[in-house]
């Protein structure tokens, strides 16, 4: 089963065309990488496909429901970790954690062994108690992913996780979505292009609102005569071709 | 409405956890009192006797929910707490609900307070002290639909500029707590008339000493309501425009 499709997907902004006619299907599983310079309409994208814009045109379905009549029913399916770290300040990690366990419908007994099992595959234990405004970057960023998933979503959409991140803790947020792999759909948007190489079972190249790339990374490089999907990338956007 | 009140455990946790929000919003009003007592006492006018200074403190203090839920909001949207709870199931019901509900036990807590502080400084105990303190739900309603309204609009720093230096002032100076507006006269005791928070402090006179108040509660009544439909537009508006 496809957990996306899209169809000729359109966002304006007034006059500004920010996604120009996108044609995706991501499969059920796949941990797909948006990529594109700043502008190409990737954070737009994941926008409307977690409901928070409604689209000018095209077709959006996500996991058999339609975007824009079914919406309440896509956000049960969904996980979101935007490109802020998006934590309650004040809040220690474990009632970040039981805050959107609960927001999902998952309390009283459920929702503790739920934030039991999240802590554990996050390594967030030793932190449980501490409040979100305390910890470092790189543990934010663990604990923002987290409360993306506590409500076992089938679909997560992860807009720059490793932003801002040293290469120690870039490299630990790796491990933790390569677990994640298979069992959830993930859509990620990063400027790593390492990352994308490293993570992704298929990259999406957008430039100006269109998808210019499509395949894995190995085909990419391939197709575009390089040796690194940065190179790939760089050729891509640039003029060169691929698809 | 578990969602709610998960909401505004969330918002109350936010809220008390700010040492800064504790002495504003509980210490700041009794500390005033406790000033303008002391100058009380040592005039021989009636300037601030607590039945009359009381009503007015008390509506001063909830100026400062303004601030903590404008501030809280705009720090919500800004850090894109809010952009992640959009992609939930929560509904607008809940978010609106859920930055409201927990500051109305605060509004009271306040204004209890501030009148057992008076009790000690000389006010005469009686029932209507406790209409009096029920009476903050109501003009609350005016200052926390004020903190929605501009924590939907504005950035953390405009929030606070607006609800921590304006508000509070207004609330100051045309609420008639220190001062008889009628002494100032002209368009400085329209305005007065015209705005709520004369209305809140002449509420609580009124209950205080038993005469007809409820004029008094529908000015406030109708603020709090009016303020209410323009922050819950505001609000649905700025979650189609993140």
């Amino acid at each position: 089963m496809n957990a996306i499709e899209i169809s000729g997907l359109v966002k304006d902004y007034g006059p500004r065309r920010a996604v120009d006619g996108l044609d995706l299907t991501i499969r059920e599983g796949e941990l797909l990488s948006l990529l594109g310079v700043n502008g190409a309409g990737k954070t737009t994208t994941i926008k409307i496909l977690s409901c928070l814009l409604p689209p000018t045109q095209g077709s959006v379905t996500v996991l058999g429901h339609p975007l824009g009549r079914e919406n309440a029913a896509i956000k049960a399916l969904i996980g979101v970790s935007p490109q802020e770290t998006a934590v309650a300040e004040h809040l220690t990690v474990l009632e970040n954690l039981d805050f959107l366990a609960g927001v999902h419908g998952l309390t009283g007994v459920r929702g503790k062994a739920r934030v039991n099992e999240v802590l554990d595959q996050f390594s967030l234990a030793p932190v449980a108690r501490q409040r979100a405004a305390t910890l470092s970057g790189g543990w934010q960023r663990r604990l923002s992913i987290a409360m993306a998933l506590i409500g076992q979503p089938r679909i997560l959409f992860l807009d720059e996780p490793t932003l801002g991140l040293d290469v120690l803790a870039r490299q630990e947020l790796w491990q933790v979505i390569r677990s994640l792999q298979g069992k959830v759909t993930i859509l990620l948007t990063t400027h790593y292009m390492e990352e994308a190489q490293a993570l992704s079972d298929r990259v999406c190249i957008m430039n100006q609102g269109r998808r210019q790339a499509l395949g894995t990374p190995e085909k990419l490089i391939r197709q575009t005569g390089t040796d690194r999907l940065e190179d790939a990338f760089l050729r891509i956007v640039t003029g060169g071709t691929a698809q | 409405m578990t969602r709610t009140l998960l909401f505004a455990q969330r918002t109350a946790r936010e809220i008390l956890r700010e040492p800064i929000n504790l002495f504003f919003g509980l210490g700041f009003p009794v500390v005033l009192l406790l000033l303008l007592s002391a100058i009380q006492h040592n005039v021989p006018v009636p300037l601030f006797e607590p039945a009359s200074l009381t009503p007015g403190i008390a509506l001063f203090g909830l100026s400062f929910l303004s601030l903590f839920s404008a501030q809280l909001i705009a720090k919500d949207r800004e850090s894109a707490f809010l952009l992640r709870l959009f992609t939930t199931p929560l509904t607008p019901f809940n978010y609106i609900l859920g930055y409201i509900l927990p500051l109305l036990p605060m509004a009271l807590a306040q204004s209890g307070l501030c009148y057992l502080t008076a009790l000690l400084l000389g006010l005469a105990p009686s029932a209507s002290i406790l209409l009096v303190i029920l009476a903050a739900l109501p003009s609350s309603l005016v200052f926390l639909a004020v903190g929605l309204l501009c924590g939907s609009l504005l950035s953390v720093k405009a929030a606070g500029g607006l609800c921590g230096a304006l508000l509070t002032n207004l609330t100051a100076w045309l609420s008639g707590a220190w001062f008889d507006v009628s002494l100032v006269g002209g368009p400085f005791e329209a305005a007065a008339n015209a705005l709520p928070f004369l209305h809140g402090t002449l509420l609580g006179r009124a209950i205080l000493a038993g005469t007809p108040a409820a004029e008094h509660l529908l000015w406030m009544l109708g603020y709090g309501i009016v303020f209410l439909m323009l922050a819950i537009w505001a609000f649905r508006r700025q979650m189609h425009r993140v």
